[in-house]
């Protein structure tokens, strides 16, 4: 019993990282239609970020741990530039594409992704090798129902956990929110009704990225390792946990990321390889009974 | 004029033949060396995959993100017959080909039936479910093959001979464009090339979209691992995690760069990118930036690809003389179904 309220543990913590994740798959589809190949990379640049990010702050370390204070700064400098990187993708990248056919949108964030791997590899202040993550949160270890848990544990599910909970509120119950929902259904009807379209993408844009920076915060304080790749294999994953759930669903990407993780971790502990491949096998037997994902919604095409 | 007919249609084979000569001079006089050569063969195998995908992607308009999986099959199809069955390396050399041919066909079939069997359930998902499904099916494939213990599990097989050579190469991406040409002006390559345009329609029109969806997916998946086979024997080692999701994703980044539709295409796709990144070393570290920018270019400035919508003559039938012959006769035959009605 207590090894598998261990494994549970083990595994929501992965899973609300791929949950954050797989939030900002699931809106870039919901509202540009488009797979966000390099949305991995945003995982990423937000870790890295952060790693240099608590270099300029080390003064501030006290028993080579930071304050809570400088925590919350360092994390929310982070997400605010992350969020700006995807944005700048977004424009530079996505938009000309806007009206073509959605596979050159993926292409190029092949690219895209691509670009955000070998460029910072490339730059000699970062480089190909992996660092070492500084220890953001208390790594104190207590122990609940004879299983062993760490606060970066709990901190990292209610942080994810309250993202999640911001988020749905925002999507449902603020102006912008009400805005992403109608580009969502018709974009040509949203700008019509005075809806800046634009705006609408360059926001969710920018909430994607600043979720993956929170997402590579908590992989990379649960995993103490950072380097430029650790994004792609992320990135498919909670791809894989959007789907899931039903791609453009917000409920459905946390239920999906959380399945995902739980089950990576309860298969890798019966074999290492099978962990990897079990969700993409949860993923064909849920496809093949609900075509469209968990919580989707099946759209029938009308001539 | 017979004899310009004959001369037209021979053209591209003596076009690759003298290639094959110059390159064959070349390298006797020490210009071309073995890593060039190895990169033309690398080029000629992405040709061969490209053309596949393009079948998939770009005539029946499905979405096929996993590629690489049936290559992953046809490579340790292939190697398993040549290397573990036959003992490739200690046969005597005039039994080599037949073993090689043998243990491509057996690639080629794995891949094809798995193509069947993943094709049948999952084509009943349209767009980016199926897309999700080919990806998920080439990962599980590569997870399978890192659990196998006799094939070398993660490590890779290795001591595979290496048969190949250019000269099988530039045979094989020959056989499947010219394959493939035919194939797409075919009654079958209309069906494939109404469901792309609009599946509904080609339903309606009486096409059994299934069929033709199966029909495209299998014939794909059979030239993946013929050309897996292929890759198998230049390198003489293959392992699962070269044909990763990554690997999947420079099929399609050739298919698309070089222009989706398009055979021609397919070709400049598959050997430009192949030669950029190799072209690119001498910047070393900035090399797959660099290369990553100028991909992102071509699909900002061209993104129909370099040679969307255009062939080459001798990948193209005139249309007019496609049509015309079965058109005249079956004009003729209502006239007289008419006359005795």
């Amino acid at each position: 019993m207590s090894t598998f309220l261990q494994y549970l543990i083990y595994g929501l913590q992965l899973g609300s990282v791929y949950a954050l994740l797989a939030l900002g798959y699931t809106m870039v589809y919901g509202i540009v239609g488009m797979i966000n190949f390099a949305h991995g990379d945003f995982l990423m640049i937000g870790a890295l970020g952060t790693y240099f990010i608590a270099q300029i702050f080390t003064r501030f370390q006290v028993n080579s741990t930071f304050p809570m204070l400088i925590v919350g700064v360092i994390i929310i400098i982070a997400m605010l530039m992350t969020g700006s990187i995807a944005t700048g993708v977004e424009a530079i990248a996505y938009r000309p594409l806007r009206n073509k056919p959605r596979m050159i949108a993926l292409i190029t964030a092949v690219g895209v992704s691509m670009f955000l791997e070998n460029f910072p590899r490339a730059l000699s202040f970062i480089g190909p090798n992996p660092r070492s993550f500084p220890t953001l949160f208390s790594t104190n270890r207590f122990s609940l129902a004879g299983a062993s848990v760490s606060v970066t544990q709990i901190i990292m599910i209610s942080l994810a956990a309250v993202m999640m909970v911001a988020l749905y509120f925002l999507v449902n119950r603020s102006k912008v929110g009400n805005q992403m929902r109608a580009v969502s259904m018709d974009k040509d009807a949203a700008a019509l009704m005075g809806i800046n379209v634009n705006r609408v993408i360059s926001i969710t844009f920018f909430i994607g990225g600043a979720l993956a920076a929170v997402s590579g915060i908590c992989y990379a304080s649960a995993y103490p390792q950072v380097d430029v790749y650790m994004g792609s294999w992320l990135g498919n994953m909670s791809f894989i946990a959007a789907v899931l759930g039903g791609i453009g669903d917000i409920r459905g990407a946390m239920l999906g990321g959380f399945i995902l993780g739980v089950a990576q971790i309860f298969a890798t502990a019966i074999n290492s390889t099978l962990g990897y491949a079990v969700g993409f096998i949860i993923l064909i037997v849920i496809l093949l009974f609900k075509p469209a994902g968990i919580m989707g919604k099946l759209v029938m095409e009308k001539v | 004029m017979n004899v310009i007919k004959i001369g037209k249609k021979a053209l591209p084979v003596v076009i690759v033949l003298a290639f094959y000569w110059l390159v064959m001079l070349l390298k006797s006089m020490g210009i071309v060396n073995n890593y060039y050569i190895q990169v033309m063969m690398f080029a000629g195998i992405n040709i061969m995959m490209t053309a596949s995908l393009n079948l998939v992607n770009g005539f029946t308009g499905q979405f096929c993100i996993g590629h690489a999986g049936f290559m992953s099959l046809g490579a340790y199809g292939a190697a398993i017959m040549t290397t573990m069955v036959f003992h490739g390396k200690s046969i005597p050399l005039a039994a080599q080909t037949p073993v090689f041919l043998l243990g491509l066909l057996v690639g080629g079939c794995v891949a094809a039936l798995v193509g069947v069997l993943i094709g049948l359930p999952s084509l009943k998902l349209k767009g980016d479910y199926l897309a999700i499904v080919t990806l998920a099916f080439g990962e599980i494939v590569r997870a399978i093959l890192r659990l196998i213990k006799p094939i070398g599990a993660a490590r890779g097989m290795i001591g595979i001979p290496n048969y190949s050579s250019l000269a099988w190469i530039l045979l094989f991406v020959m056989l499947t464009l010219y394959l493939l040409r035919n194939l797409i002006y075919s009654p079958y390559g209309r069906a494939f090339i109404a469901i792309r345009d609009n599946e509904i329609a080609a339903d309606a029109m009486g096409i059994n979209t299934t069929h033709y969806k199966i029909t495209s997916f299998c014939i794909a998946a059979f030239i993946a691992g013929v050309a897996g086979g292929l890759y198998a024997h230049v390198l003489a080692f293959i392992q699962p995690d070269s044909f990763s999701f990554t690997k999947s994703s420079d099929f399609l980044v050739y298919l698309y760069a070089g222009g989706s539709g398009s055979l021609t295409g397919s070709i400049v796709g598959a050997v430009l990118l192949t030669v950029l990144p190799e072209v690119l070393r001498f910047l070393s570290d900035w090399r797959l930036a660099v290369y990553a920018v100028i991909l992102v270019a071509v699909m900002l400035f061209r993104s129909e690809g370099l040679c969307g919508g255009k062939e080459l003559p001798f990948l193209r039938i005139h249309r007019t003389s496609l049509y015309e012959g079965p058109l005249f006769g079956r004009k003729k035959k209502t006239g007289q179904n008419q006359s005795r009605s």
